[in-house]
C-alpha cells in the first residue's frame, strides 16, 4: 500500500492541462513575469510564502525555491479555479494589514512579525490553506513544475538528488558497518 | 540501461490469434510470456501508454497529485459508498497502474509468499459467521513450485526468516544492504524478543539475468525503475514474450467488452484504440488480467441476453468479496540522520504476528516493516507530528531537521472477504468512453481494524525499544483508498460460489480465463504480488497445456 497515497483521493485541482509546464520552465523573475497574478498580488503571495517557509539556518526557503513561480503558473492553468480564492484572500490580507498598521499600503508593508500576526488571524481560512499547500508543492515538487529552483527545496530537507547512492546511507547503518 | 526489445509481432484485429490478454501487469505479463514461449500467438491489450526508461521520472507531484501513471479520475471516474444503503459519491478510492506493466511497474517490490495456513484458514478456524472466508482450491504445496519459479524467473533478493514456509530453492539473490531504518528496527524488535528478518524484495541486490543491481536512488514506491533493477513484468516478462515473435503488446487499448458467440464461447474482445475508435480483436481464448476492479467491471459490462447478470457470473459473486488489505503507519523520529530517502523502501520486517491467533479475539494477522514513508511534498504536508508548527521558522526548521531523522513502521494486514464489499456498475455515471463506471462499496470488517490497531501497537513498541525520541500515529480508521484490489472473481471448486476454477478457467465460459488479484480467495498478509505472480505462472502453464490438448 502506498504511504501518503491519501493524496490521490484529494484531487486538488480540476483541469488537467499542466503537462505543458514541463517543457516551458523559465527562471522565474518573480512578479514581472507572472501570468495569473498581478504584480501587486504576486508580491503579497510571495511575502506570504516566505512566511510559511522562511529561509532558516542558512537553508533556502520558499522564496529561494521560487515557489511563487509554481503558484502563478498553476493559477494560470490547472489551478485556475482557485483564482477567485486567491484574489479575495489577497484583498483580505491587505485590508487586515491596513487595519493593523495605520497608513500601511498592504500586507507587504508590514514587518515579518506583523505579517505573522495577520497570518494567525487567517490560519484556518481556505485561502491560507490553499497558499500553504501551493507553497509546499512549489518548494518541493520537481523543478519542471516551475518551482523548487535548482532543487532548493530538497536542499532545505537535506535531500541530495542523485540517481545512485552507495551504502552506508545514514548514521545507524554506518555505525553497524563500522562495528562489523 | 539495456534497451527494451521492440515489438516483433504485429497482428491485425481481424487476425484470429490464440489468446488475447487484457492487462499487462504482474499477471498479464507473466501469462503472456508463458503462452508465447509455449508457441501460442498472443495479443496483450493495455489501456495505458507504453513508456520507456527515458520517460520515467521522480515526479512526486505528478504521480501523487496529478494522476500520472495511474487510473485518471477525470476520464475514468468512479463512485464510492461505505455500505449498500449509503448514497454513492464520486471519489477516487481505487488506484492502479495505467501503463504497460500495470501496477506492477511501479510497485514497491515487496515479495512475500503466503504460508500453508493462508490456504485453509476457513476450515482451520471453523469458518467465520457473516463473512465469505473460504479455503482456496489450491494448497501451498501445489503453488510452491510456482512461487519458486516467480522468484527465480523474475529475480528476488532475500533470506528465509524463522517462520517462512518450506521452499524448494533458496532465494536467487542475497538481501539488499540494510538501511538505518532496518538497523533500528532490528534493534527494537530483538529487544522485544521478536524475529526481524531482511525484507524480501523483487529488486536486484546484484546483477541478475542481464539487469543491474539496485542503484539506491530511492524512488521505488509508485515510481518505475530507470535501471530495470526492479523485477517486474515490464522489465522481465514482456521483453521475453515479445522476443518470441508471437506476442504483440498493444498499448492505449481500452477494452469495452468480452464478445460471446452464439455457441456461448468467447470470440475476442472489443476495445477503443488511442483515437477512441472501436476495434475488435478476435481470439480463440480470452484471458482477463485487468486487476481486481477492472476485471469484474469488464465482466459486468459484458452482460448479454445469454448472461444477463454479467459474463461468467451465474454464481452472482463477480465483484463481491473485494479486499484492500489494511495499511497503517507508525512514525518515529531519531537523534541521528537515517536518510531514508536513499535506497529501497524497506530492508527489515517482522512476521511474528502473521498467523490468526484466536486468543487475540479477532481474525487476522500481518507483518510490520521499517520504511522510508514519505517523499518531500507528502513529508511537508503530513510527515511531522501533530504538535509541530505548520508554518513559519519553526516549520521550516523542523522539516530540515526531521526529514533525514524520520522513519515509518508499515503495518500490513488482512482484510476479510465480505459479500457487501464489492465492485458493481454505477447506475448512471459513464466514463470518457461512454462505459458504465465502477461503484465501490467498502467498509473494513471490525476485525480488520482491530488487527491494524494490534499491529500498530506492536510497531509503536518496536519504535520505542529502538530508541526513538518521538513516536506517533494517526488513529486507525476505515480505509477509503486502496492499491490492493483483491478477491472479486474468486477461485473455487464450486461453480455456485466462485467465478473461476482451480486453473483459472471461468466456470461458465470454457475459453475465458481470469488471473489477477481478483482470483484471490483470502487477502494475504498485505503483500499479494508474489502470490498473484505464482498463480499467473501456474495458470499460464496450465492454459498452454489445455490449448495443446485441445481442451479450450
Amino acid at each position: 500500500m502506498a504511504a501518503g497515497a491519501a493524496w490521490a483521493a484529494a484531487d486538488l485541482f480540476d483541469v488537467e492541462d499542466a503537462l505543458a509546464f514541463a517543457s516551458q520552465q523559465t527562471s522565474a523573475n518573480v512578479a514581472s513575469q507572472t501570468r495569473a497574478l498581478t504584480p501587486p498580488q504576486a508580491d503579497v503571495v510571495s511575502a506570504l510564502a516566505s512566511r510559511i517557509l522562511p529561509a532558516v539556518d542558512g537553508r533556502p526557503g520558499a522564496t529561494q525555491a521560487g515557489a511563487l513561480s509554481f503558484i502563478d503558473r498553476a493559477l494560470a492553468t490547472f489551478n485556475a479555479a482557485q483564482r477567485p480564492l486567491y484574489t479575495d484572500g489577497i484583498a483580505d490580507l491587505n485590508r487586515r494589514a491596513q487595519a493593523k498598521v495605520r497608513g500601511a499600503v498592504g500586507f507587504t508593508a508590514l514587518t515579518s512579525g506583523q505579517q505573522d500576526e495577520v497570518i494567525r488571524e487567517v490560519e484556518a481560512t481556505p485561502f491560507f490553506q490553499a497558499v500553504r499547500l501551493d507553497t509546499i508543492v512549489g518548494t518541493f515538487a520537481l523543478p519542471s513544475w516551475g518551482g523548487n529552483r535548482d532543487y532548493a527545496g530538497w536542499h532545505l530537507l537535506g535531500l541530495e538528488h542523485q540517481m545512485t547512492f552507495k551504502p552506508p546511507f545514514g548514521y545507524y547503518d554506518a555505525e553497524v558497518n563500522r562495528r562489523n | 540501461m539495456a534497451p527494451q526489445s521492440r515489438p516483433s509481432a504485429r497482428f491485425r484485429p481481424n487476425d484470429l490469434v490464440d489468446f488475447v490478454i487484457v492487462g499487462s501487469g504482474a499477471a498479464g505479463g507473466i501469462i503472456a510470456k508463458e503462452l508465447s514461449t509455449a508457441g501460442h500467438t498472443v495479443v496483450v491489450l493495455e489501456q495505458g501508454p507504453r513508456l520507456t526508461e527515458r520517460q520515467f521520472d521522480h515526479d512526486e507531484f505528478g504521480t501523487f497529485m496529478r494522476g500520472h501513471n495511474i487510473n485518471d479520475p477525470a476520464t475514468q471516474p468512479h463512485t464510492f459508498r461505505p455500505t449498500p444503503q449509503a448514497p454513492a459519491k464520486q471519489r477516487q478510492v481505487l488506484v492502479y497502474g495505467r501503463l504497460v506493466g500495470g501496477s506492477n511497474a511501479h510497485f514497491t517490490g515487496n515479495f512475500w509468499r503466503m504460508r500453508p495456513s493462508d490456504f485453509n484458514e476457513a476450515s482451520r478456524l471453523g469458518g467465520m459467521r457473516g463473512t465469505g472466508l473460504a479455503d482456496w482450491p489450491v494448497t501451498y504445496e501445489e503453488l510452491e513450485p510456482y512461487y519458486t519459479k516467480a522468484e527465480w524467473e523474475l529475480g528476488v533478493s532475500g533470506e528465509p526468516g524463522p517462520f517462512d514456509p518450506p521452499r524448494s530453492r533458496p532465494y536467487p539473490m542475497p538481501p539488499l544492504p540494510v538501511k538505518s531504518s532496518g538497523v533500528l528496527f532490528e534493534r527494537g524488535a530483538r529487544a522485544l524478543g521478536l524475529h526481524p528478518q531482511p525484507s524480501q524484495m523483487a529488486i536486484n541486490s546484484r546483477t541478475y539475468n542481464g539487469r543491474p543491481a539496485c542503484q539506491h536512488c530511492g524512488f521505488c514506491l509508485i515510481f518505475m525503475c530507470e535501471f530495470r533493477a526492479k523485477s517486474t513484468s515490464m522489465a522481465v516478462m514482456l521483453p521475453i514474450a515479445e522476443a518470441t515473435g508471437r506476442c504483440e503488446i498493444r498499448p492505449n487499448s481500452y477494452v469495452a467488452q468480452v464478445e460471446i458467440g452464439s455457441d456461448g464461447r468467447a470470440t475476442g474482445v472489443t476495445y477503443f484504440d488511442a483515437a477512441k475508435r472501436m476495434q475488435r480483436q478476435r481470439a480463440k481464448a480470452v484471458v482477463l488480467c485487468a486487476n481486481g476492479s477492472e476485471t469484474p467491471r469488464l465482466l459486468l459490462n459484458s452482460a448479454s441476453s445469454r448472461f444477463p447478470q454479467g459474463l461468467a457470473n451465474s454464481s452472482g459473486v463477480v465483484g463481491k468479496h473485494l479486499m484492500f488489505n489494511t495499511y497503517f503507519e507508525v512514525n518515529a523520529q531519531f537523534e541521528q540522520p537515517l536518510n531514508e530517502y536513499k535506497s529501497v523502501q524497506n530492508t527489515r520486517m517482522v512476521l511474528d504476528f502473521y498467523e490468526t491467533d484466536p486468543k487475540r479475539g479477532f481474525y487476522g494477522g500481518g507483518g510490520i516493516d521499517a520504511r522510508f514513508g514519505r517523499y518531500p511534498i507528502t513529508f511537508a504536508l503530513e510527515g511531522l507530528p501533530r504538535d509541530a508548527p505548520t508554518w513559519g521558522e519553526g516549520f521550516a526548521r523542523e522539516l530540515g531537521r526531521q526529514f533525514p531523522r524520520t522513519m515509518a513502521f508499515g503495518c500490513h494486514g488482512t482484510s476479510l472477504p465480505l459479500e457487501t464489499n464489492s465492485i458493481t456498475l454505477d447506475p448512471t455515471l459513464k466514463d470518457a468512453w461512454g462505459l458504465p463506471c465502477i461503484r465501490t462499496t467498502y467498509t473494513d470488517h471490525p476485525d480488520d481494524l482491530k488487527n491494524a490497531a494490534f499491529l500498530g501497537g506492536h510497531a509503536t513498541n518496536i519504535a520505542h525499544a529502538a530508541g526513538a525520541l518521538k513516536v506517533w500515529a494517526a488513529p486507525v480508521v476505515a480505509q477509503t483508498l486502496a492499491v490492493h484490489l483483491l478477491g472479486t472473481c474468486r477461485m473455487g471448486n464450486d461453480s455456485r460460489t466462485s467465478v473461476v476454477d482451480r486453473y483459472h478457467r471461468t466456470h461458465d465460459v470454457r475459453n475465458l480465463f481470469i488471473c489477477d488479484g481478483s482470483s484471490m480467495v483470502t487477502s494475504s498478509r498485505g503483500q499479494p504480488t508474489e502470490t498473484i505472480s505464482a498463480l499467473a505462472f501456474r495458470a499460464g502453464e496450465r492454459i498452454a497445456d489445455f490449448a495443446k490438448r485441445g481442451e479450450i
